[in-house]
């Protein structure tokens, strides 16, 4: 397979992923904010949106002032902020565009669809009443896209650069998230506590679907130990670092095979951290150090993917 | 009252159906009223889903634009097809024997069958395939002949196009689409299939490899996702199962071309490509070409890697070598054209140019060098103000025009806004060569949407139709 086709099929996933991710942010921040709170507290859960969406600095440019209307048009429909869904639906069409003769009829059509779905809408799906509605489409679209890539592709080489992207997208949303959330997540915060951060960890559990899950797995109240526990260690749960990796590093091996080039090493690497570690260490070398390391490490497995496969010059 | 000027493929002009459309014409007939409506509606979502666009580059950046379908197939019958193919192949097999002999002896400019400055002088002619062995002999791998009929029996071909003609996708595409929208139509298997294309295609490809290579590797060489027919490169690529390059994939070593893969370099023995001669190679043409493979012209020369279509074709396809095509055929095959020439006027004839500014109003002049129909004047559809525009042009330059008269062309029932009406139509039959001479039965029928137009050109409003070739 060519390099450059790799490369794309690659980030067609990764754009795909994102726009899950996206709405998923984006929710988050629109749910914190209808709990009962101060002015101070609901502004800071869409600065917080615009962090994880690395988005701050773009927005203040074009708005400056913090407004909940703005910030969402912002990060789910606007053309010029290049981390928007819009942007990152736009992104998968275009390298599904330049891909056509590496994947399926199919999968170009939903993609395409998709696309042409969004173009036909406008700035009213962001209205508070239907927010929800649109970002459920989003996601919809997403899970179609891995749905058709599942059942329709040839389970080759093509299909592991895409599940890689996937991965890593993941896994970097995921640590973005728990990070914008550390401070709610310390052990000293769990006794000053009380309700407020039950919804903070409620929330942010619910924007990686794992409100549920949390409760079928711990049966009990809800604390912020067994929260990071979840999500970055879990092995059950889809969205976890630890099941990201797992992931990953299998497709690693079918795409190897016997040759071991680095990025398998580097993966390797960060996935026995997740595998071997306890919640209680992470929490003692740091929370937000832990995390900052491992969206770096992340990344750098993507960099030496390119390096490895692509032919990168 | 009919109107008698033009042929019209369907009715006589009695109004009785002609042959090849008693199928159609029954269909249409029995059609429910608004179903034309309909099914043209989602032919179009179904092109647009599909992403069957193409690129108009305008002020506002480039656009994804529909070429616009009529459902309504256009038919022509076994032993009409007959001719359009045998004339098409015949007219192929001599070109190519003209072009290996512009690049070796030019036996016929000796011959005093066409003037040397036409060839030599030609902005076409590359001088870097002078001398060169081609495999097989064979220089446009991939022709595209562009046909229209002016009454029963009488074509002519309005141009060759030796390139890299397009358009066949579409060819391929208004077929399946015909299929899902109206399988009721096919039901009677009069119709010839045209989806072997891509296979005859590559089969020719792996024909002209370099010598030795037992299971030669294809690519197809495109400029890239920007570019206005790049879902046809994608879509050749896909059905011939070969990668889709773009230059920066494929770079030139020890001689040989490869390309970029994941398992490392994989060599490249034919390329089929879609970009044009001087974008080619930046060292042997243009120097500031990013979508070329430098180096690839020297490969090509010491026969380490096929070029499809070579370089050079073009001085074969041009407008001022066309009026000798007829000439061109006695002299290689010993034949007689079997299909028309239509007379030309050259305008570097000072009595030509005379004549051809004296009748402005009534013939059809273009540029030497133009395509796509932009840069002409279609007399009888044009202003005075025009004509004294165009005039002033010629005049900078004559030898840069030629004209040719204003041919009736013929027209098939089309769906418009008024309803099922006559419109002007051609014909673009895809000739391979290689392995030997085919062409499958079919072709791109262009039609010109607005009435009275005789301009088909998708970049000048025109759509497509579906184009059937019967069996016996």
């Amino acid at each position: 397979m060519l390099g450059r086709v790799a490369d794309q099929l690659y980030w067609m996933a990764r754009y795909s992923e994102r726009t899950e991710n996206m709405a998923r942010i984006i929710d988050v921040a629109n749910r914190m904010t209808l709990t009962p709170q101060d002015d101070e507290t609901r502004q800071s859960a869409w600065v917080s949106a615009l962090e994880v969406a690395g988005a701050v600095n773009g927005y203040n440019e074009k708005h400056g002032d913090i407004n909940g209307a703005d910030v969402v048009h912002y990060l789910a429909l606007d053309p010029d902020n290049p981390a928007s869904i819009y942007s990152a639906i736009r992104a998968t069409r275009e390298n599904a565009r330049a891909l056509r003769g590496s994947i399926t009829t199919e999968m170009f059509e939903s993609i395409n669809s998709t696309w042409l779905e969004l173009k036909a809408m406008d700035d009213d799906v962001i209205k508070p009443a239907g927010r929800r509605a649109f970002f459920d489409w989003v996601k919809d679209r997403a899970h179609l896209f891995r749905g058709v890539a599942e059942g329709t592709m040839l389970q080759d080489e093509a299909m592991c650069f895409m599940k890689i992207g996937l991965d890593i997208e993941r896994a970097d949303c995921t640590a973005r998230l728990l990070d914008s959330k550390y401070h709610v997540l310390l052990p000293a915060s769990e006794e000053v506590g009380g309700s407020l951060d039950y919804y903070q960890w409620g929330t942010l559990l619910r924007s990686l679907s794992a409100f549920r899950a949390y409760h079928k797995i711990y049966r009990d109240r809800i604390s912020a130990s067994r929260v990071a526990e979840l999500v970055i260690l879990n092995a059950q749960m889809p969205r976890s670092l630890r099941c990201c990796y797992d992931r990953l590093t299998e497709t690693l091996e079918d795409l190897c095979g016997t040759s071991a080039p680095e990025c398998q090493r580097i993966a390797g690497k960060i996935h026995s951290g997740l595998r071997y570690r306890q919640i209680g260490e992470v929490f003692d070398s740091g929370l937000h150090e832990f995390l900052t390391e491992f969206i770096d490490g992340n990344a750098q497995v993507g960099q030496q993917l390119a390096r490895d496969f692509m032919m990168v010059r | 009252m009919p109107d008698t000027r033009f042929f019209n493929e369907m009715l006589a002009d009695d109004r009785s159906v002609r042959d090849a459309y008693g199928d159609v014409a029954q269909w249409l007939a029995a059609l429910p009223e608004g179903q034309l409506g309909l099914k043209t509606e989602e032919a179009e979502l179904l092109f647009r889903r599909m992403g069957i666009t193409f690129l108009v580059y305008g002020r506002e950046g480039s656009n994804e634009r529909l070429i616009p379908f009529d459902v309504i197939p256009r038919v022509f019958s076994a032993s009409e097809w007959d001719l359009l193919s045998k004339g098409s192949i015949q007219r192929v097999r001599a070109l190519n024997m003209f072009l290996e002999d512009l690049y070796h002896g030019a036996e016929i400019v000796r011959a005093g069958k066409i003037p040397a400055e036409l060839v030599f002088n030609n902005d076409y002619y590359q001088i870097q395939m002078h001398g060169l062995d081609v495999p097989g002999g064979v220089y446009a791998h991939i022709a595209g002949i562009d046909l229209v009929r002016v009454s029963e029996s009488d074509f002519y071909v309005l141009e060759d196009n030796l390139r890299a003609p397009s358009g066949v996708s579409y060819m391929l595409e208004n077929r399946a689409i015909m299929m899902r929208l109206f399988p009721e139509l096919f039901d009677g298997n009069a119709v010839a299939p045209v989806d072997h294309y891509p296979e005859e295609l590559l089969r020719n490809l792996r024909a002209v490899a370099p010598r030795g290579i037992g299971e030669p590797t294809v690519a197809l060489l495109t400029p890239g996702a920007f570019n206005s027919a790049y879902f046809e490169h994608a879509y050749l690529a896909d059905s011939m199962g070969i990668e889709l390059v773009e230059a920066p994939d494929l770079f030139v070593r020890d001689n040989k071309v490869f390309m970029r893969t994941t398992e490392g370099p994989q060599r490249v023995d034919v390329i089929y490509r879609r970009v044009d001669d001087e974008f080619i190679d930046p060292l042997a043409f243009r120097a500031d070409s990013m979508l070329g493979v430098p180096g690839l012209l020297s490969v090509y020369r010491s026969g380490g890697v096929t070029v499809a279509n070579a370089m050079g074709t073009g001085v074969a396809d041009d407008k001022s070598v066309y009026p000798y095509v007829p000439d061109i055929i006695r002299f290689y095959l010993d034949e007689e054209p079997i299909l028309n020439n239509v007379p030309t006027y050259m305008l570097r004839d000072p009595e030509d140019l005379r004549y051809t500014l004296d009748n402005l109003a009534d013939l059809v002049v273009k540029e030497v060098h133009g395509s796509g129909g932009y840069g002409m004047l279609v007399g009888p559809a044009s202003t005075k103000k025009e004509r004294e525009e165009y005039r002033a042009r010629v005049l900078e330059n004559p030898a840069g025009f030629i004209a040719q008269p204003t041919l009736s062309l013929s027209t098939c029932p089309t769906y418009v806004e008024s309803g099922v009406a006559p419109r002007h139509v051609d014909l673009r039959p895809f000739v391979l060569s290689g392995d030997d001479v085919t062409v499958v039965p079919g072709g791109l029928t262009r039609v010109a949407l607005t009435e009275g137009s005789l301009v088909v050109n998708s970049s000048q409003g025109g759509g497509t139709k579906d184009t059937w070739i019967l069996q016996e």
